[in-house]
This record gives C-alpha cells, structure tokens and sequence, in this order.
C-alpha cells in the first residue's frame, strides 16, 4: 500500500517484516526492515527514488500501477544499486524500457554488472539537478562508499528541504508507520546504531567528509528519507549529530568481553576479568558475550560502542574457537580507530590461543595493552584471583 | 608532490599526509607506495588511481 508523505511524495516501498537475516546470514535484521522507494510528483516531472528487492518486484510494480500510469513516470533515480534496491529494476524496465535511469557511473556500470540490460542510463555528478518544474529541482550528491561506489543521495527543494539519503540514516526496522517520531525512539535508535556499526563503520572517514559538505551547503532540512526504516522528520539534526559522533572514533565507556568456551574454564575467566574491571573502575559498563551463543552482529554493535575489546578462546588443536575466528574476522573489516583491548583463555597443553588472539586484535587495528592471561585447565580460586587482578590491572591501563 | 584520487571511491592520496594506519609516512610520493598498497577506503590497487586535478 502507498503511503503519503507529502502532497507530492508517496512511499511506494516495501515493509518486510519477515526479513531476518540480509546478505546472506551476514547481517541479522531481528526487527525486520523495509526497502523504501519514493514517488516525488514536481510539476512538470514526475520520479521515482529507488526500488525494492527483487523478491517484491511484481508486487511493487503492481501496487505502482494503483498509484500511477508508469508511463507518467518521467526518471527513475537509482541512488544504489545493490540488489535491495535495484531488485525490481528489470520488472519496471519491461514496462517502461525507454525512461531514463539516472545514476552515478559506478551506477550504470554497477546496474549493467547486474541486470546486463542496455537501458537508458543519465550519468549524473555531484550538483547536477534534475527540473522538476514550478521553480524546484532535485540535486545529486554522490557519495562513495556510503556505502558502495555507487552511492549518491538526492535532495528536493521542495517541502521544506527533503534529502533521500538511500543507505545512509537507515534502520533496519519494520514499521507500518512512516516517520520517527511515530514508533518507540530507543528501539529504533538501537537499530540505527546496529546499521550503521554493521554496514557504514568501515567508511568512517567518508562519511564524516560527506557530512561535513552537506552541513557547509546550509540547506534547510525538513525530512531525511533513507532507503531502510524510518523517515527522520522529528529533529532530523539529531540523527546527523550521531553520525558525526560515530564516525569520529566512536566509544562509550563500556568493556566488551567476548569469548568462546568448550568446558566454561574460559567463561569463569571471563567472569573473574569483568569483576576486576568492575571493581577497579565502577563506572564502567562491562558486558559479556559468548561469541557461539550471541548474535554475531549485535556483538559487533556492542564492540562499536566500546573503548575496549577483551577476546577469548580456549586452545583447540593449536588454534582458537570456530566463532572467535568468525567474529574476529568480522571485527578487521570494521576498521575501528582508537579501541584498545587483550586477549585470555584456558589451555591444556600448548596454549597458542591467546596469542593468536592478540595478533588478531592488532591485525584489526586495535591497541594490544599487554600479553593477556592464560589459565591451565579449570581455574582454582588462586587462577580467578589472578584473573580478577588482571581484570583492575586492565581497567587502570586503559583509564 | 602530486595527489592522486581513487576512481572507485573519490578517496585522496596525499603525500604530505601519507597513510600512516597502512605504515605509509608522510612526505611519500604516490610513485613511491609499495607496489601492494591499496586504497584504505575501497581497497583497490594503484592502478585505480589517477592524478588529482
Ligand atoms: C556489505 C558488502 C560489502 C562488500 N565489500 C566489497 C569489497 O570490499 N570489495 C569488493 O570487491 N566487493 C565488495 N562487495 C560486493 C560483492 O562482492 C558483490 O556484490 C558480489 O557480487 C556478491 O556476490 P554474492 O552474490 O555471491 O554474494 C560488498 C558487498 C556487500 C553487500
Ligand atoms: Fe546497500
Ligand atoms: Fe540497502
Ligand atoms: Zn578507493
């Protein structure tokens, strides 16, 4: 069903509260999402901002057609074209094969890599506008690796100021309403955080460029409209301010401990280090999380939100864990600036996790504070006080 | 020294500034990056780098 923004936007997108899992089963989406798409009639012309996944092609095109003739649709903008967006491209093209597409140029050649279809395409650049008609136009702003090559945003002078903004400022979060200040703010948020420590954190530097250029261009700003989630109408300064203060070597004062165990000799470890730190620095949040038995991508969210990162692994056939190796991996691919962190676990006989671990921690770009602590088999009283003092002897480190 | 842009991402290589999280120091030419050296925003190699106008 479309939904009114304005008088001259609709949300002709999809909720998907079903989704799961995206990418694959890289990125758990506990809460759902949607794949917005905007309609935006100017008064001369009419364009549609983005598509669905290709699974809701038919259906989006279908529910199109309730909304408009498609031959009144005079562009279509694809702002990204990873498959979430451009998924409906080849059902809407059979309809309408001669509008034009306009896109950056890693757009047209990201469209062709995908759909091999010789269609219209407009390359656009940064401040080129498209004529809407009655004195308003919409403006590209393209935007590299926010978080493809791809990437541009658009932004409509009209109503107020409106930047579609595509991947950026998105949840993933399945909503039957449309707008921020329509569902509960904390959840939401948590999403927002979870989107963009999972998707956008490698691309800190850009992002922090991109919206320091858009800030210097002093527009009036009445919505951001992304590609997943939410519209930001209430306050849509705020959700800039975040990005800002994410992007810029983001770190609450919280300790991750994330860890795996076969026999749960690593997991008292574990607990013996969080009382330490707790101990010695009372004001820290210290969280804990089986790297086998947590959600590997709300893990990463809390290790965002972190100063410091301690990873643990039992020895298993000299190495470390299954999941620690997974997660540890997904970890380098941050890129994180400024965490710091160390390594622990139990052993039998050789021992090699944890210093595989900590030249893991380095390997991601987080400050390795010391040589970490390893316990032989199941830890007695004086092993936990040992973990425990390691625990404060942590905290005061990284004071 | 000359700067080169990355054509897939927009990312700038400034000499003056090097890449130090990539061990890169400041004042290295683009001419003189290893030969392995890839762009830290996108990951593409040199070649994928043209002169800054
Ligand atoms: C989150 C994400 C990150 C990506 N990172 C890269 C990358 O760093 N380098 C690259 O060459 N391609 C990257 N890609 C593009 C994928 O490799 C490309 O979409 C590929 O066709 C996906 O293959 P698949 O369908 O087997 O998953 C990325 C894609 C996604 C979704
Ligand atoms: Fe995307
Ligand atoms: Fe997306
Ligand atoms: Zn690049």
């Amino acid at each position: 069903m479309a939904k009114r923004i304005t008088d001259n936007i609709t949300w002709v997108g999809k909720t998907d509260w079903e989704l799961k899992m995206f990418h694959g089963n890289e990125l758990s989406t506990r809460r759902g999402s949607s794949y917005n798409a905007y309609l935006l009639r100017g008064a001369s012309k009419t364009v549609l901002i983005d598509t669905v996944w290709g699974p809701y092609d038919r259906e989006f095109v279908a529910r199109l057609k309730q909304e408009i003739d498609l031959t009144q649709i005079d562009a279509v903008i694809m702002q990204h074209n990873e498959s979430d967006h451009s998924g409906a491209l080849v059902e809407l093209m059979r309809a309408i094969p001669g509008t034009p597409i306009y896109c950056t140029a890693k757009g047209e050649a990201i469209i062709r890599g995908h759909y091999h279809q010789d269609w219209n395409f407009v390359k656009v650049k940064t401040g080129d506008k498209l004529d809407l008609g009655g004195g308003e136009s919409l403006t590209f702003i393209e935007a590299p690796m926010l978080h493809w090559p791809d990437t541009m945003f658009s932004y409509y002078d009209g109503c107020g100021g409106i930047l579609f903004s595509n991947d950026g400022f998105g949840q993933h979060y399945a909503s039957e309403s449309l707008f921020n200040d329509e569902v509960p703010e904390a959840e939401m948020m948590a999403e927002a955080e979870k989107y963009y420590a999972n998707i956008l954190a490698p691309f800190c530097p850009m992002v922090t460029r991109k919206v320091k250029e858009i800030l210097a261009m002093n527009l009036p700003l009445a919505l951001i409209c992304p590609s997943h989630g939410v519209i930001w109408r209430k306050d849509p300064g705020k959700i800039i301010e975040k990005y800002i203060l994410w992007a810029d070597a983001y770190a609450e004062n919280q300790v991750t401990i994330v860890y795996d165990t076969m026999w749960n000799s690593t997991r008292r470890m574990a607990e013996a280090i969080a009382r330490g730190i707790t101990s010695a620095a009372p004001g820290t949040a210290v969280k804990l999380f089986n790297a086998a038995k947590e959600d590997k991508n709300d893990i990463l969210t809390e290790i965002f939100h972190s100063r410091a990162v301690i990873a643990g692994s039992p020895t298993i056939n000299n190495g470390y864990s299954y999941a620690m190796a997974g997660l540890m991996e997904m970890v380098k691919g941050m890129k994180l600036k400024k965490k710091v962190g160390a390594a622990f676990g139990s052993f039998g006989w050789s021992g090699e996790a944890v210093k595989q671990l900590s030249a893991l921690l380095a390997e991601a770009g987080i400050t390795v504070v010391d040589e970490g602590i390893r316990t032989p088999w199941v830890p007695d009283e004086t092993a936990l006080a040992a973990c425990e003092e390691y625990g404060r002897e942590f905290a005061r480190k990284i004071q | 020294m000359q700067k080169y842009v990355c054509n897939v991402c927009g990312y700038e290589y400034d000499p003056a500034v090097g890449d130090p999280d990539n061990g890169i120091a400041p004042g290295t030419s683009f001419e003189d990056l290893p030969a392995d050296w890839v762009c830290p925003m996108c990951g593409v190699g040199k070649e994928d780098f043209s002169p800054a106008e």
